[in-house]
């Protein structure tokens, strides 16, 4: 193998490893940009991981398998916003509760597909992109969710810092209270940007049973969900360092791997925290600027919404 | 509240009457311990089948009970305690780290028996059993080192424990037999069970040249992307040649049915005692899913070794050994005792990588 055929295998591996996290972590971020705080990411996106499994297994196509993972993690994140939004229940409490029904929902849901290979999607080359040397196979000759992770970081960006919408949703996490009074429905804003998460966990856990690894096991998510959450934090609820995160991340995790097999000779264990420590580090240091950290974090973030009258 | 309490009170009743019906029926309560879900495809899976087989054996004389996702430590010791409470007169707990709590339980409760996997303590009530499945891997190794075509095989590990490390070197003194110059890269994924990083981890491997895929984690991940990328590879606790009709040599099999009827019938006709079982291919606790994929000379040969194996002719741990560091495990003609592969901290000759500490 060349050189640079051998670059491109690394950097495609990376691509895979990390569209997951990217995927949910871009939908926790509008969550908590509406002062919604969802602990419920892994249990949404294991739910996604079966129901697009089974959708898939039961159709055949892993299209219908992807929609199927965006409803369930949409029906997730439903039921997360009516106990926290409507009930004011305790979000952290409540987000925990939605993993732990998750995990074991998606088990009981699964214990029909265990053993059973999946279909894989396939990528879809873009034509002439795709022709592009080196960077073509690598960026244009992808699955759909690739390009749809793609598509959602540079969305939520504009939709966030570019447009009126975005302006609610911020004002909406940073001081419910104002946008109550300027008249903006408070609970209906959060409802739909829950919504919004719940679908993108659902399309990461459909990434994980269609793509990464064209199977369902029990708890095969494996804490993914957890890493995304973090992510939202160190990226300090910014679209561009979420993306920069999850590739970091992506892109160590499989590095180590590569050592690991060029016989390095590294103690394993810290090889394998490696990701988690660069991440954090890199992420820190980008925003290290203390005034810009508070302006970027939702104010009310976590906080129940009790309309005065 | 009062309405709650009758209803706690008449659950109460009910339960204590099943309890006496199931005395009454008097059959044997037997408990099972899992590390993992039943669903996992791998370790758990395995044990759970045996379960079923105790109960399509004996039928009705039996009844089982399972616990399963039990984090080794303080849970697994409550876990099993209840169970020995609850009247279970036979408990299998299933995984390593079950060990210490199994021996205290079991001083607690003498009048039941106890069977703990993979440990090495035993105790009046308390049986340890594993299996070799070291054996079955001096096999794959013989196969690797014949369908081939670069000489190196990617292995992927979860843990530097012995029963890994064990099996590492068994698979390589396989393949020396065929190749004395074959390559092994390793990679620890540092988990029992994590797809997306074996699949990772069997990418990298792939990447960098290897063209035969080995696995010491759960998930039938990594021979997914061997079949993706078109080399061979071997299941792991299952047969996964679903997974990977294309590149699945074959795979070693666990199977506690044989063993986990015996200690039952044991426990009923009244002779069982604690004691140390470490089954191989010879007993059937390892056996190996059929050989496909690989030329029919290949095939055969590992038919023979494994025959070999089974009858006790071939030992894998057989001198002359040389470890890593040059020094010498084993003398020629000399075949490895029990205790000395238990404990395994060190790689054979030939074997580039590291071993972690």
């Amino acid at each position: 193998m060349s050189d640079l055929s051998m670059i491109e295998a690394v950097l495609l591996t990376i691509i895979t490893a990390s569209t997951p996290l990217l995927l949910a972590a871009i939908g926790e971020l509008v969550v908590e940009r509406s002062g919604v705080l969802n602990l419920g990411v892994e249990g949404m996106m294991i739910v996604g991981a079966v129901m697009g499994f089974a959708a898939t297994q039961a159709t055949g196509s892993p299209y219908i398998g992807i929609v199927a993972a965006m409803i369930s993690g949409v029906a997730m994140s439903l039921l997360f916003g009516f106990l926290t939004l409507n009930l004011m229940a305790n979000q952290v409490a409540t987000g925990l509760a939605l993993t732990i029904l998750g995990l074991g929902l998606s088990g009981m849901v699964g214990e029909a597909f265990i053993g059973q290979p999946g279909i894989s999607l396939k990528p879809i080359a873009i034509p002439v992109l795709s022709g592009i040397p080196f960077i073509g196979p690598l960026l244009f000759n992808q699955d759909v969710l690739v390009y749809a992770s793609y598509g959602l970081v540079i969305a939520v960006y504009f939709v966030l810092f570019r447009s009126r919408t975005g302006l609610i949703i911020r004002a909406v996490g940073d001081n419910h209270g104002s946008a109550h009074s300027l008249g903006y429905s408070v609970i209906q804003v959060r409802y739909l940007a829950v919504m919004f998460g719940g679908a993108c966990s659902g399309l990461a856990g459909a990434y994980l049973s269609l793509i990464y690894t064209p199977q369902w096991v029990e708890g095969m998510t494996a804490g993914r969900g957890w890493i995304a959450l973090a992510l939202v934090v160190f990226a300090s609820w910014r679209p561009a360092r979420v993306l920069i995160g999850a590739y970091l991340f992506g892109a160590v995790s499989i590095l180590q791997f590569h050592a690991q097999a060029a016989g390095i000779g590294l103690p394993t264990q810290l090889m394998s925290a490696l990701p988690y420590l660069a991440t954090i580090i890199v992420l820190i240091m980008i925003s290290r600027n203390k005034t810009l950290a508070k302006v970027n974090t939702p104010a009310c973030l976590g906080k129940p919404f009790v309309p005065d009258r | 509240m009062r309405t709650i309490f009758k209803l706690a009170a008449t659950a109460a009743v009910a339960l204590g009457l099943s309890a006496g019906a199931s005395i009454a029926a008097d059959p044997l309560k037997v408990g099972f311990i899992y590390v993992g879900p039943v669903s996992d495809h791998g370790w758990s899976y395995q044990h759970d089948q045996g379960r079923q087989a105790i109960e399509k054996h004996f039928g009705d004389k039996v009844e089982t009970t399972y616990i399963e996702s039990v984090p080794e430590g303080a849970d697994a010791e409550r876990a099993i305690e209840r169970l020995a409470r609850s009247g279970h007169e036979l408990i299998f707990t299933t995984s390593f780290g079950y060990m210490n709590p199994t021996l205290k339980v079991a001083r607690k409760f003498p009048k039941v028996k106890f069977e703990h996997a993979t440990g090495y303590k035993q105790a009046k009530n308390v049986s340890s059993y594993g299996a070799r499945f070291y054996e079955g891997r001096y096999v794959l190794g013989q196969i690797a080192a014949k369908v081939s075509k670069s000489g190196t095989a990617g292995y992927i590990g979860s843990f530097p424990i012995p029963e890994v490390v064990r099996g590492i070197n068994s698979f390589m003194l396989g393949a020396q037999s065929v190749n004395p110059d074959f390559k092994i890269k390793t990679i620890w994924v540092n988990s029992w069970y994590d797809p997306g990083r074996e699949a990772d981890a069997a990418k990298a491997l792939i990447d960098q040249g290897v063209d035969i895929m080995v696995q010491h984690t759960d998930s039938p991940a990594p021979l997914q992307v061997a079949e993706e990328r078109g080399i061979m590879g071997f299941g792991q606790a299952s047969d996964m040649i679903k997974f990977a009709p294309k590149a699945q040599a074959t795979a070693i099999i666990d199977d506690w049915s044989a063993y986990y009827i015996a200690r039952v019938q044991a426990v009923m006709d009244g002779n069982w005692k604690g004691q140390d079982t470490w089954g191989g291919l010879d007993v059937d606790m390892v056996h190996m899913a059929p050989f496909t994929n690989i030329p029919q000379d290949v095939a055969e040969e590992a038919a023979k070794t494994l025959a070999a194996i089974k009858s006790g002719e071939l030992k894998p741990f057989t001198g002359p050994i040389t470890k890593q560091d040059g020094s010498e495990f084993l003398k020629a003609g000399v075949s490895a005792e029990d205790g000395a592969l238990l404990s395994m901290n060190f790689y054979v000759k030939g074997i580039d990588d590291q071993l972690p500490e």
